[in-house]
Order: structure tokens, then sequence, then C-alpha cells
């Protein structure tokens, strides 16, 4: 069924997933919108930047040209520094590890560019990501893992809302990865062989460190390292700079290996134990998104995921009052991360998900 | 997908070749394709078309045939005369200093900036008023024997403003220092007789008037000190070496001779229609202001700001409602840096960023227009409610 009445703006990214979406889009008969966001790069690195450096728009321009689409850069530039980039700076400096992709895609692709999609006339605003969406009975939209699940990207869209995915539309969510490169070779499409995209956009090629050494260096005070029965081990170089359940890079020698089990603002001390110290078997999600819009009334045993690419655990989700829920693992968790999302499945439903909250304000 | 056809209001960027240029070119691209410099009848019916186009381009600016050098666009132009006169001054009598307005064109203000990075000449900026023009005598209490050359756009790109100089030419000639002006839009609508103008160089690009793009041509006074940029062959008597691309030069000489006998028809069409739309747009859109000069500006040329309004996104709009407009700078990327010539004219930040320039030609018709004010207040009231 062809209907050219419907217009979509299409978030380009110069890769092969946003590429392939825009053409099964035009090929489905919608009118197709171009666009892309022209993000924050830091002074100096604006050709490192991974998903809007010249070269990335150059590319989407030619995909818009070869499918005879309008393409518009969107200037988001501010928005992006004081929403993303500075999330991403306080977070480190609370200790946590903060993933800013959940928050791009909150405010950033699913408000700033979905409004000026809005803008455009446009009924629908599509992406690359690989998830499905489907109307329950009660008429309410549900975000659904993608069929290939080494690519399924709902855990960072679980942020989205009834209002956003109502007009949301992922068109490669019923693919695999390698039919989306057959289709993007079929479709005649310059981008088919270009490299996956990966890593946060805004660091370029350096990783966080060098970024907050450059940008946030007041963040960064050395401290003590501290074993969890409290006598002290050697210095740390700045909490930032490590992570939950780290092992190696700690510059301290001991019989056992050690781990990085916590992170003490107040003192600035990092905290380090044995294996069996290590994870956790409960954790709080704070700021919760219930992709309904509400809670469940109850209890609920549901899959979770605590990272991007973590496998999924069994647990036991309580929500409680201010949008926050207990998760009770069935099996202790090693690398649970505060700042880092815990989001809810229900077979092949996304539900929603929260931050995990700092371990000390979980007691 | 798009509207079948787009209003093109966007002129000013670059126009439609004129269908009795192009058939002016067709013969030199297979028929009489010989190179200018050939002994041989090839090169000698070449070189004769050549000529006659130099000597058609000189009677439009009322100079001397010897006194025109093709180049490949109006960029070129300004290049030249600004680094092929500076380096030439330098050279000869040491002159270190540049004056240019604050105003000029990139081809302009990145040359010279340039200059100075490289070959350590001073660069100092002329004020100008809230028209973005320039004032005579402040071009007369700047100058100094040192200054190697002057430069002043005639008419401004962004913002339509034209500038006096006759009388800032007048000036520079009484001090006997070497005055360019960037005339590259001008030339479509103004006189570029170079007597009265009393300049010395005066860069011209043949596809703002309805020719070809990818050729140029720059006047240079007889006797105004001049080093080649482009070293090569000795075409252009020297200053411009190159194989001639004759079908363009040719169309350019075309294209030049028509928009001379056409002059007055053409621009009184447009200034009734362009007056017109600026009119509706002024009384029918809320905090917006005409940029540039109510009178002395370009006939076909409209320009405005509206605060609070992103001018990339409004022109993404426009674009997507069927009307090709432009900011003033053509700046594709989405990095919305206020632009030069607004900054410099005393706009604030928060109205400089909602720039839209909209330039008539000659397709635009009285239909046009009404369909463009007619939209043009509900696209500026919704791109305000996403800015805010």
């Amino acid at each position: 069924m062809k209907d050219t009445s419907r217009r979509v703006v299409v978030a380009l990214s110069g890769g092969v997933d946003s590429s392939v979406a825009a053409a099964l889009l035009v090929q489905q008969g919608f009118q197709v919108i171009g666009m892309m966001m022209r993000l924050w790069s830091e002074p100096g690195h604006e050709n490192e930047n991974r998903c809007c450096t010249p070269d990335s728009m150059a590319m989407a321009r030619r995909v818009a040209a070869h499918l005879n689409i309008p393409f518009y850069a969107v200037d988001a530039q501010n928005v992006f520094y004081k929403t993303v980039v500075s999330f991403f700076a306080q977070g480190y400096a609370q200790g946590v590890t903060p993933n800013p992709c959940l928050v791009c895609n909150r405010h950033i692709r699913w408000e700033y560019l979905l409004n000026h999609a809005r803008a455009a006339g446009a009924d629908y605003m599509a992406t690359g990501h690989y998830a499905r969406l489907r109307q329950d009975d009660k008429g309410l939209v549900q975000l659904l893992r993608a069929v290939d699940e080494s690519k399924d990207q709902s855990y960072v869209l679980h942020v989205l809302g009834q209002a956003q995915l109502r007009q949301a539309l992922f068109p490669l969510g019923e693919y695999s990865k390698p039919q989306v490169r057959q289709l993007a070779r079929d479709f005649g499409l310059p981008v088919a062989e270009r490299s996956e995209s990966q890593d946060l956009c805004f660091l370029g090629t350096d990783d966080y460190r060098a970024f907050l050494k450059r940008q946030q260096n007041d963040l960064i005070n050395p401290g003590v390292i501290r074993h969890i029965d409290g006598h002290k081990l050697g210095e740390h170089q700045g909490l930032a700079f490590y992570t939950i359940g780290q092992r190696k890079g700690l510059g301290i020698s001991s019989a056992k290996p050690l781990y990085v089990l916590e992170k003490d603002i107040e003192q600035n001390a990092l905290i380090v134990g044995e294996e069996e110290y290590l994870g956790n078997d409960e954790l709080v999600a704070d700021n919760i998104n219930w992709i309904s819009g509400e809670p469940p009334a109850s209890s609920k045993r549901l899959e979770v995921k605590i990272r991007y690419k973590a496998a999924y655990a069994w647990a036991k989700i309580t929500p409680s009052g201010n949008n926050q829920a207990a998760v009770q693992f069935e099996h202790r968790m090693r690398d649970i991360t505060p700042g880092q999302a815990a989001v809810f499945y229900d077979d092949q439903v996304c539900l929603g998900g929260g931050i995990i909250q700092n371990l000390r304000e979980q007691t | 997908m798009l509207p079948p056809e787009p209003i093109y209001l966007d002129y000013a960027a670059t126009t439609p070749v004129d269908g009795r240029v192009l058939e002016v070119m067709a013969p030199y691209f297979s028929h009489t394709f010989g190179n200018t410099s050939s002994i041989h009848l090839y090169g000698q019916k070449a070189e004769a078309a050549l000529e006659a186009a130099r000597e058609s381009v000189a009677k439009g600016l009322h100079c001397n045939p010897n006194e025109v050098v093709f180049t490949s666009c109006g960029s070129e132009s300004d290049n030249l005369a600004l680094r092929g006169t500076a380096l030439a001054g330098l050279k000869q009598r040491g002159a270190n200093h540049l004056l240019i307005s604050p105003v000029e064109h990139h081809a302009v203000s990145r040359t010279v900036q340039q200059l100075a990075d490289l070959h350590g000449f001073e660069l100092e900026y002329l004020p100008v008023d809230g028209y973005g023009c320039v004032d005579p005598d402040e071009v007369k209490r700047r100058l100094r024997p040192t200054t190697a050359i002057v430069s002043i756009i005639y008419a401004n790109n962004e913002i339509g403003s034209i500038n006096p100089i006759a009388e800032i030419g007048a000036i520079c000639r009484n001090a006997d220092i070497p005055f360019h002006t960037d005339a590259v839009q001008a030339a479509a609508y103004l006189s570029v007789d170079v007597e009265s103008l009393n300049v010395d160089l005066l860069a011209i690009g043949a596809h703002k008037f309805y020719g070809p793009k990818g050729v140029g041509a720059l006047y240079v006074r007889s006797g105004t000190p001049l080093l080649p940029t482009l070293t090569g062959g000795g075409q252009e008597s020297g200053r411009r070496a190159g194989t001639h691309n004759t079908a363009y030069i040719a169309g350019m000489a075309c294209a030049f001779e028509l928009a001379q006998e056409e002059r007055a028809l053409r621009s009184q069409a447009l200034q009734t229609m362009r007056d017109h739309l600026i009119g509706r747009v002024l009384e029918s859109i809320p905090e917006s202001r005409l940029t540039g000069h109510p009178e002395q500006r370009l006939p076909n040329h409209a320009s405005f700001v509206f605060h609070h309004v992103d001018g990339n996104a409004l022109l993404m709009m426009l674009d997507l409602e069927g009307f090709a407009c432009s900011s003033g700078s053509a700046c594709k990327t989405g990095d919305p840096e206020p632009s030069e010539v607004l900054t410099a004219i005393g706009l604030p930040r928060d109205w400089a960023l909602g720039s839209l320039r909209v330039t008539l030609g000659s397709g635009t018709t009285p239909d046009h227009i009404y369909k463009f004010t007619e939209s043009l207040p509900d696209i500026v009231r919704r791109q305000r409610e996403l800015t805010t």
C-alpha cells in the first residue's frame, strides 16, 4: 500500500542503518525528508566526532540525493552540549558512570529533532535503531526487542513515552544486520560498506578519560585507594577513571586480584576488594520511565538488562513511589554500575527502565 | 516529493543561464574548440571569439579591452585584485597597509586575512553605518602613503546596500592608492562604468547575471601594479595563466551585454515586486526588520531579520513549502554562527541568527510574491514556537 500523504523525517547519520531506514520508507511510499543534527564537537576535534563529521554529513547528503529526498542539517550544538555533554561530565563528578546516549535519545533525538520534524509537517520520525513497535489491545504503543538480538537497541530507547512512540518508526526492527547491509547494496546506497560507528559520538577517537582531563580537569582529583576492610593500599588518579568491577590498571599489588567495588565521593576514595566482595543481588533504579505511562500494579518477575550489552537477568521488580523501583535479582550480579540504566523486559516487550542509584544511597 | 515547481527566490545566489547566452556558447564546445594560443586556424578562430568577447565586456565597463582579465569566477577576480595588487605594492614601494570594509564577501575578507597572516600586512577595517555603508570621509581619514589597496564592496550580497563607490574612488585616486570594488552582485543591476566609478580594479562573475558559472572577469586599470597569482603560460598578457575557456567567456560577454541593454527594464519590474514584498513582510510579521539600506539597495534584493528565529530551520521550512530562499550567506552545515555582516551592522545575536534573504529575478512573477508573502508569516510563527 502506497500512501504518499504521510510525511516522515528520517534522522540520517551517513551510516548504513539510517540510510537503509530512509530507503525502506521511500519504498513504502512515504514522503521522506532527511535531517541530520550537527552535534557538539570538542573545539579542535571537529573531524573526530563519530556521527556528524563533515564526511558523515557529505555521505548523508549523497544518500539523500540518491533517494531523491530533501536533506537538511539541523543545528543542535548548544542543546547537545547543555544537555548531554555536561550531563556526562557531571555524572563522573558524582561518581557514577553516566550513559549519555540515553539522555541524547530522550532530549535531543526524540524531543529537539522530533520538534523540528513536527514543524516540518511530519507525521512521523524514523531512525535506524534496531527495535520494533506494536500496538496493544488498549491502543498503547509497545516497544519490542529487535528481531536481531545481537543488534537490539531497545535498551537506549526505553526512555521514550507514548507521545514519542506514537510518532516513531523503526524500519530496521525486523531485519538482521547482514540483511540491512544487503539491502544497502540492493538500493545502491553509497554507504553499504561503511564500518560500524560505536562509542560516544562526541568523544571522537579518544577514550573518555582523555576527554575528561581536557574538559573537566577540576573533577580529576587523586585520592586514596582503600581496601573494603579499611586499610590503605595506594593512590588513585581520580575516581572518574575507574569503573565498578574493574581489575586491571589499579596500580596496586596484592596476593589476590582486587576489583573496584565502590566510589566514595565524600572521601574521594576508591574502595576495592577481592572477588567475593564484588557484586550485589539488588539495586534501586530511579527516574523510571514506564513506556505505557503506568508502573505495573504490583511486583513482577521480569528480565533486566543493566548495561547496553549485558545479558538479560531475571529479577523481581517492585515499583515504589517517586518513580523508583527495587530490583531483586535471582543471581548475584558482578557489575551493577551506578549511572547506567536498568531496563525491564516482559519477554519481547520493553516495559521501561531507570537509572541505577549509587550503592551508598541504597541502604 | 517536493512541490513540483518550487518557487526560486534566490537569484543573488545564482541565476539560470539565459537561452540567448546558451546559444552563443554552443559552437565553442565542439566546433570552434581550438586553443586560443595555437598558431593554426582552429586557434585563430577561438582567439577571434575571445577577443570579440573582451571587446564586448570592455564596452560594458567603459574601458580598453586590454584592461579586462578573464578569470574562472568572481572569487578569483577578487583574489587576483587583492593578492596581485597588494603583493606588487609591497614589492615596489613597501606598501603594507590594507583598508577594507567589514562587510566584504569572504572572497575579499579571507584573502586579505591571509595576506596579513603570511606577508605581514596590517589589516584595517573601516567603520560602517547601520546599513552596512562606508562613509567616504572615513576612507580619507584612514588612507596612508603605505596603503597597498583599498577594497569596498559595491553592493552587498547579504543585505543589498550600495556603497558610494564613485566618491570613495575619487578619494583614492587623489591619493594615488589602488582602489578595488567587488561588483559581483552589483553587475546585474547597476552601472559598472569604471570611468564614472573611479575604480582601478573591479570584479564580476557571469552567473549572477544569467551567464554560466565558472567564469568571471577583473577590470585592471592600465598602470595599476598587479602580480599574477596564477602563473604559467602568457595568457591575459601574463596576468592570468591558463587555457581560455572560450565558450564560457563568450557566454559571459553575451550575458553582460544583455545586462547592460536590459538593465532599466529588469530593474524596474523587479523593484516594484520587491517593494511590495518588503512592505507585506514588515507589516505582517511581528518583530521583523529590513536589513540594509531601504533605498540605496539592489532593486531585486530584500533581506530581513526576525527576532528569535533559527534562520537555517526557517529556510528548511520554506523549502518544504516550496520556496527557495537564503539566509544571505551560503551555509548548509547547520552551524549557526551569526553572519559577520549582520554583526558589523550592529545586530545582536538573537536577531542576526534569524536572517532571510529573498532575491528576485527573471522568473519571478507577482503571483510568486503573493504566495510567498501569504505563507511566510505562518512559517515564521511555527519556527518561533520551535525556538522557544
